[in-house]
């Protein structure tokens, strides 16, 4: 059992989840996931590490409330414990000095990609962060990403910050303000990812994307993540879960992502019935 | 099929004296070998096939009392007992069923524990049809040797029905510190036996509940979890430590656990790669590894949804590809899940099949349908990126290949298609790269399997064993155990060498 040292909700549907775990904090590296178990009924689902504390010896994740274990964690609170909390999983992000680098992130992946941008910051890299939300009210974490941001744009669709544009097309913008760029990562969801590998395809840049497909252990025991990059299918929680934008198989991770919409839909529906009759 | 080997001196003096003592010459003579080989087998009691192929309620339902004492008096007890050389972890076989047969549980189930830490589960999965069974000497003179596994069944159930376990009274602690690395059957044995020793054990697991393949593999009817958890429950018993949740190699790394005073490792962390055909449309929904399938169903409880939040596809038509026991496992459960149609599709023959013989008897009994010298060549999917049906391939048997089975061979023009909604891959699995990659300098084979001396199973790292499948690759839960049960004896030997060489130090 794993205990929670917080529970928040930072914006509507995004909550921030603060898990005591000294082990686990004391071996994090950025782009490493856990799997988390919110109780004995549970689904083990993959969450990234958005940070850690190597003192409290706590980890954190964010996550968007969507299906039953994201709805089950967003009611947790400090005190509660988890049956599952393990990790960390997945090889870390590459991190070394490549020169100018942007890091996009969207939804959860803002939190997700900070780790990733302080440590390319670390590193020596000049770090552009492009964030993308659908409205001012979702923005979170601004504070912690300017810090180790050179430059900071936010898409917001009510124009209330740089731009309105969807992340493809600022991409294109800044690309062409900042000039050469090194390396993109982008995090968030899988449409993000796909539309941002697209846009900056035909520019030439590296792009890398954290991979979410669905898992069980998490370890490369099941195979359920099996994603195709570059013709050849890989494992995520083991092989990944970063991988070149440019040659995944998006088709085939959007309709393996969905294997279980119904059955997703179904256990929401009993879960809610349950718990709030 | 077991091989033949010699028997080592000190074991066969262990037999003869047992052989030797008053009663069992007694009981000997009191019923005649003619006479006791003229008794049938006890038939082990089943669940009516069209009731279990419905639920995951245990298929077999163990002997009565008074069958296995009847059972246990067809053993001839031979002087030269060729069972305990079948047995990975030589059991005093005749001892303990002749301790059955005068009805002296306590002390058979003793005697079974002293070389066995899992009987129940053994008990249960052991294909012991190719291992004491088949050497049974009333094997040799009628053709149908003693119910060695179902009395074994028996008597581990019996001790642990009365809720009176024996725990054996400990030695005084050693006080060094080992760290297993895997609960799956190898960890447990190892566990299970140096804590016996005096030793102070910590089991790390990477899933949330002990018992590895027997937990996320093997089905709640062949092998149910409260079976399980009551020989894991004897093991704390024994003060051996259970973290769970606790992913050697990533959460800590051997170096990382050294530093915290451990001084042997066993890594028995298991076979867990699932191995894929590599055929077109493999990454279609529908398409499940075994490891997968078995994991939702057996360790997530997917039969049990939306009780329990994971999901697993419920197939109209099911077809497992594979001819071991994890395929038999799959194909039995896809028809409990509701499948009109569940089929395993092998590319040899019946006979070529790893599975135990129970097992393919069983599923056949529940309706399970098999197509032999059959391989799929291509899953084709519908419009939505869901399996819908698999071309196949007719195949032929031809000469030998390396394992002495013969070797399918394709016809040509043989192609047909089978119509299925769920495809499950079980061909085997390598082992797990993890503890590989994240310990340097340990040797690690082609394979990804960790390698071993076989006579100690120690590896290139001083005070590092290794067993099971994550040096073989994919075997079975009693040759992992073999395995642990050989390590033990070494890291003991280790542990103890190493005190004196301390000791020597300081004085």
């Amino acid at each position: 059992m794993a205990k929670i040292l917080k529970r928040e909700r930072l914006v509507p549907n995004i909550h921030l989840i603060e898990i005591e775990d000294p082990q686990i904090a004391k071996k994090c590296k950025p782009g490493q996931f856990v799997i988390v178990m919110a109780d004995n009924f549970g689904e083990r689902i993959p969450l990234t590490i958005a940070d850690w504390d190597t003192e409290k010896g706590s980890v954190t994740s964010v996550f968007l409330v969507v299906g039953t274990s994201t709805h089950k964690l967003s009611l947790l609170e400090a005190g509660d414990e988890v049956p599952v909390f393990v990790g960390p999983l997945g090889r870390p992000s590459e991190i070394e000095k490549f020169g100018k680098i942007l890091c996009a992130g969207g939804c959860f992946g803002i939190a997700a990609i900070y780790p990733i941008a302080r440590a390319m910051k670390e590193a020596g890299n000049t770090v552009i962060t492009v964030l993308d939300v659908k409205a001012n009210f979702l923005l979170y974490w601004e504070d912690k990403l300017r810090s180790v941001s050179d430059e900071f744009y936010v898409s917001s669709r009510d124009g209330y910050y740089d731009c309105k544009d969807f992340i493809p097309k600022t991409l294109e913008s800044v690309v062409k303000k900042e000039g050469k760029i090194d390396r993109v990562i982008s995090i968030g969801c899988t449409y993000l990812m796909y539309t941002c590998s697209e846009a900056t395809k035909p520019l030439g840049v590296k792009t890398l994307v954290s991979l979410n497909p669905i898992m069980v252990d998490g370890t490369g025991m099941c195979g359920a993540c099996r994603v195709t990059v570059d013709g050849r299918t890989k494992f995520a929680c083991v092989d990944g879960p970063d991988f070149d934008g440019h040659l995944v198989d998006w088709e085939e991770l959007f309709i393996r992502r969905k294997s279980y919409f119904e059955d997703e839909i179904e256990s929401l529906c009993y879960w809610e019935k349950k718990n709030f009759p | 099929m077991a091989e033949k080997k010699e028997m080592p001196p000190e074991l066969k003096e262990k037999l003869r004296a047992r052989f030797n003592e008053d009663w069992r010459k007694e009981l000997r003579k009191s019923f005649p070998v003619k006479e006791r080989m003229k008794l049938p087998r006890q038939k082990m009691p089943e669940r009516d096939p069209e009731e279990r192929n419905k639920d995951f309620s245990e298929v077999n339902l163990g002997l009565t009392e008074k069958w296995a004492r009847e059972e246990a008096k067809r053993c001839l007890d031979c002087a030269n007992p060729q069972c305990v050389m079948g047995c990975p972890v030589g059991i005093d076989i005749p001892t303990f069923v002749k301790l059955l047969e005068i009805g002296d549980y306590e002390q058979s189930v003793r005697k079974l524990k002293e070389t066995n830490v899992l009987p129940a589960i053994c008990g249960r999965v052991c294909p012991q049809e190719t291992q004491c069974e088949v050497v049974c000497n009333l094997m040799k003179a009628t053709g149908v040797p003693v119910a060695i596994g179902n009395l074994e069944r028996f008597i581990a159930d019996y001790e642990r029905n009365t809720g009176d376990v024996h725990i054996p009274k400990l030695p005084p602690s050693t006080g060094h510190k080992v760290a297993v690395l895997g609960a799956g059957p190898a960890g447990l044995t190892v566990a299970g036996d140096l804590a016996l020793k005096g030793h102070d054990v910590t089991i790390f697991e990477a899933l949330h509940v002990a018992g590895g393949v027997l937990v996320y593999g093997i089905p709640e009817f062949r092998l149910p979890k409260k079976i399980l958890s009551a020989e894991v429950d004897y093991l704390q018993n024994l003060g051996v430590e259970l973290k769970t949740n606790f992913v050697v190699g990533l959460t800590a790394t051997i170096d990382d656990l050294k530093k915290e005073g451990y001084e042997a490792f066993f890594i028995g962390t298991g076979a867990g790669l699932p191995n894929f055909m590599r055929i077109p449309g493999e990454n279609l929904v529908g398409v499940y590894s075994a490891n997968e399938y078995l994991t939702r169903v057996n360790l997530m409880r997917a039969y049990d949804f939306p009780v329990y939040d994971t999901p697993v596809y419920l197939a109209k038509r099911a077809a497992v590809l594979g001819g071991g026991n994890v395929a038999m496992d799959s194909v039995r459960i896809a028809k409990r899940l509701g499948a009109e149609f569940s089929a395993c599709v092998y590319r040899r023959s019946r006979a070529e099949m790893p599975a135990r013989v129970e097992e393919v008897h069983h599923a056949e009994e529940e309706g399970i349908e098999f197509h032999f010298l059959t391989t799929p060549i291509r899953f084709i999917g519908d419009d939505k990126g869901h399996l819908k049906a698999m071309e196949c391939l007719r195949m032929e048997l031809g000469e030998p290949d390396d394992s002495g089975r013969r070797r399918p061979v394709p016809i040509e023009g043989s192609e047909f298609i089978m119509e299925v909604d769920l495809a499950v891959v079980a061909i085997g699995n390598s082992s797990n790269p993890l503890i590989g990659q994240t310990t340097p300098g340990l040797k690690v084979g082609k394979w990804g399997n960790v390698e071993v001396d076989w006579e100690t199973m120690a590896t290139n790292m001083k005070g590092v064993y290794a067993g099971g499948d994550i040096i073989r690759g994919g075997a079975t839960v009693i040759l992992a155990m073999g395995d642990a049960r050989i390590a033990a004896t070494e890291m003991d030997k280790y542990l103890r060498s190493k005190k004196a060489k301390k000791r020597k130090h300081k004085t």
